[in-house]
């Protein structure tokens, strides 16, 4: 239990459009099972690494590496990447008009096991009870792919993802962000609750507020800055931060 | 039964085109001339005014010049084409003959060994035809006429001479012209009074010599009050030379029926497919056209409802796929010519590589009639940077009262969605079948459930290949 599932050495990465380094040296581990947060102010680079780590083509690695349960994460595609047992929550989950959540998730649910025909009947057994768990009605599973859905409504589409596609390590990516305080319970109730099933699942919690952390209690906290962790500690940091704000990590953006 | 008008049930039968050796009773000469148009007529043992009114478009045809709008007709050689063949009464084969890529096709379809065999049309058709025949008594006993357009011409002269040409004149266009003058295969269909045919009448044919023209003419009757889904699809075998395919067909929608004209096509890529398909649409009735537009070099269609009676309602909805080197060139008219009438056009189109898909559209709304309300939506989806489309929508209005929509949209396979598909697990190519299917699934799900299994196939092997 003590070898870590991600480990993040040395990643560098710039925007592949027209080379901005954004991650400047990026170094983390995370052991199976831990829930970390990284905090920072915006622009820190907190959702690059989420992307960078998942395989964003907007972003390039340009140093370092990333071991994935053992295996250099940046050789392998999104797909792969996701079938290695690798999830991101989107900060801005991505609609897909036409295409209902019910057969999204049956694609996906298969593409996980190319090699056997996927039970539909099991499917959609599990499907219901997954929606059950995080508080779902039924019908959600019927419309399109975030087509036309609230913020809430995004972000409880992703964690009903997450319950489906049972990953090994789970990215959350600002999923706090522009969800009420009632939506944010509910949200953060759901990834408890997986939790509370898979204990073993880790997961990466990327913030702005310490607010989510009051409902899902990280075992390390990272601040993030310019490109880099500045700083890790226990969830009392996060307490410290919310009442210093990010004033001392702020330095003037190196030259690039 | 004959080759040239299989009138089947067995959706899967003929589903791949291919080339069986091509063992024609009768030849008529390459290109065309009055001679040929004789030869036709005589051939068919049709009936004098029947010749007269193929000779007439004959001279038609000839006084028009090719549309030089639409899509690019400059390389169809009008005269490097047989007019009329007719295929052996019996088609053998065995499953030695059925080309390697046609059974890898099957293969990859998942279809099961047995069912290969009778969709390479190998082997007995027992199963469909046993269905065929006993719907067939049950229309029969409807007094529901589904015959082969000869059949018709012979066996209802009158109800067919009354109705014939009516609605598509020769003089409409020149490929209505020519195809009035060549015209050879199709169906005749006649729904009586009041009669509801649950089951969908299905045509399949095929195109089954090289450099044969096509011309198909369908004629169909839905009487006051009765209600009927016609389905029509073809594919053709695959050639390296050119081929033509150029259809009219006819429906008449009497008061208060309502009928729905279901086409999938997926022609070889090589074909010039021009149709001109159309539907006089009376008091009260409800006419739907639901095209869908695969392969082909270049299709030039667009349904058209003409809506002459009050109340009278018009929807074509349609699906044109173009991909690398092909145009689709297809969309839909609907012209207003009574109080109260509605109509709805919903066209979506995907380019894929060098594709171009061009949506070319008439809302016509003549003066007095009285409240017309129409509105057609054009989506367009570009799968590549090469990839093109256009719109073309003419909208005519003579009536104030009229309530005309129009809305058109383009947009991209993004990268955002790809990632977001892929990082659940999906490659590139399902990601991009998926936003595909999403993309066209407002029109889709308006198909019978056999047929839109079938799209979603084709265009998940269409997309092999298409990234990377």
């Amino acid at each position: 239990m003590s070898e870590p599932i991600l480990k993040i050495s040395n990643l560098h990465a710039v925007v592949a459009e027209d080379g901005t380094e954004i991650l400047r040296g990026v170094d983390l581990g995370l052991k199976p099972g831990e829930i970390h947060a990284i905090m920072g102010p915006n622009g820190s680079g907190k959702s690059t690494l989420a992307k960078v780590l998942m395989g964003h083509p907007g972003y390039e690695a340009t140093d370092g590496e990333v071991y994935f349960k053992g295996e250099d994460l940046l050789e392998l595609e999104p797909d792969e990447r996701s079938r290695q047992g690798l999830f991101l929550a989107f900060q801005y989950p991505v609609e897909i008009p036409g295409v209902s959540i019910a057969n999204f998730l049956r694609t996906a649910v298969q593409s996980k096991n190319p090699d056997e025909e996927l039970d539909i009947f099991e499917f959609q057994e599990k499907l219901l009870d997954r929606m059950q768990l995080l508080g779902m009605d039924p019908s959600f599973a019927e419309r399109s792919v975030n087509d036309g859905f609230s913020g809430g409504e995004k972000k409880r589409n992703e964690i009903l993802q997450l319950a489906m596609l049972e990953p090994d390590l789970a990215i959350l990516d600002e999923t706090d962000s522009g969800l009420d305080i009632d939506a944010l319970k509910i949200v953060a109730e759901g990834v408890n609750r997986i939790r509370e099933e898979r204990p073993e699942m880790t997961v990466l919690l990327i913030t702005h507020y310490q607010r989510l952390l009051n409902y899902i209690r990280p075992d390390v906290v990272h601040v993030m800055a310019n490109g880099r962790i500045v700083r890790s500690g226990g969830p009392e940091l996060a307490l410290e931060l919310e009442e210093k704000g990010y004033e001392e990590f702020r330095e003037p953006a190196a030259a690039v | 039964m004959s080759n040239e008008m299989i009138a089947s049930l067995g959706l899967e039968e003929y589903k791949y085109g291919f080339v069986t050796e091509d063992k024609p009773v009768f030849k008529a000469q390459k290109g065309l001339s009055e001679e040929v148009v004789r030869q036709i007529s005589a051939h068919k043992e049709e009936p004098e005014w029947m010749l007269q009114f193929r000779l007439r478009a004959l001279k038609i045809f000839q006084s028009k010049p090719m549309p030089t709008w639409g899509g690019d007709l400059s390389k169809l050689d009008l005269n490097d084409f047989y007019y009329y063949i007719r295929p052996a009464e019996e088609m053998k084969r065995s499953w030695d003959e059925v080309p390697e890529e046609i059974k890898e096709t099957f293969e990859r379809l998942g279809i099961p060994e047995a069912e290969r065999k009778i969709l390479a049309g190998v082997g007995a058709q027992y199963e469909s035809e046993m269905v065929y025949h006993s719907l067939k008594e049950e229309w029969e006993r409807q007094g529901v006429i589904f015959e082969s357009i000869e059949d018709g011409l012979r066996k209802y002269p009158d109800l067919f001479r009354e109705y014939f040409a009516t609605v598509v004149p020769p003089h409409d266009n020149k490929f209505a012209a020519l195809n009035s003058a060549v015209w050879s295969g199709g169906s005749f269909v006649y729904i009586p009074k009041g009669v509801k045919v649950d089951v969908p009448l299905q045509a399949y044919f095929r195109v089954n010599a090289e450099k044969m023209g096509q011309f198909e003419r369908t004629l169909i009757i839905a009487d006051e009050g009765s209600h009927a889904h016609y389905i029509e699809g073809c594919t053709a075998p695959v050639y390296t030379t050119d081929s033509f395919h150029s259809g009219v067909i006819e429906i008449i929608v009497k008061p208060g029926a309502r009928f729905r004209y279901t086409t999938i096509q997926n022609w070889s890529h090589n074909m010039y497919n021009l149709v001109t398909q159309r539907a006089l649409v009376h008091e009260g009735a409800h006419m739907e056209w639901l095209d869908g537009n695969l392969g082909s070099k270049l299709t030039m269609k667009y349904p058209s409802c003409y809506l002459v009676g009050e109340g009278a309602h018009g929807e074509i909805l349609s699906i044109a796929y173009a991909g690398d080197g092909q145009h689709q060139d297809t969309g839909g008219k609907v012209v207003h010519a009574a109080p109260n009438t509605t109509s709805r056009i919903i066209s979506k189109s995907i380019s894929k590589g060098t594709g171009r898909a061009s949506y070319r559209g008439l809302c016509k709304v003549y003066e007095g009639a009285r409240n017309a309300k129409s509105n057609v939506q054009c989506d367009a989806l570009l799968l590549h940077e090469t990839s093109r489309t256009d719109t073309f929508p003419y909208i005519e209005i003579e009536e104030t009262t009229a309530n005309v929509g129009h809305e058109a949209s383009v947009s991209k396979i993004g990268e955002e969605q790809l990632f977001y598909l892929m990082s659940r697990g999906l490659s590139e190519e399902e990601a991009t079948a998926m936003v595909v299917r999403g993309f066209i699934e407002p029109v889709a799900k308006e198909l019978p459930l056999e047929y839109a299994v079938e799209l979603n196939r084709l265009i998940e092997l269409e997309m092999e290949g298409s990234v990377g």
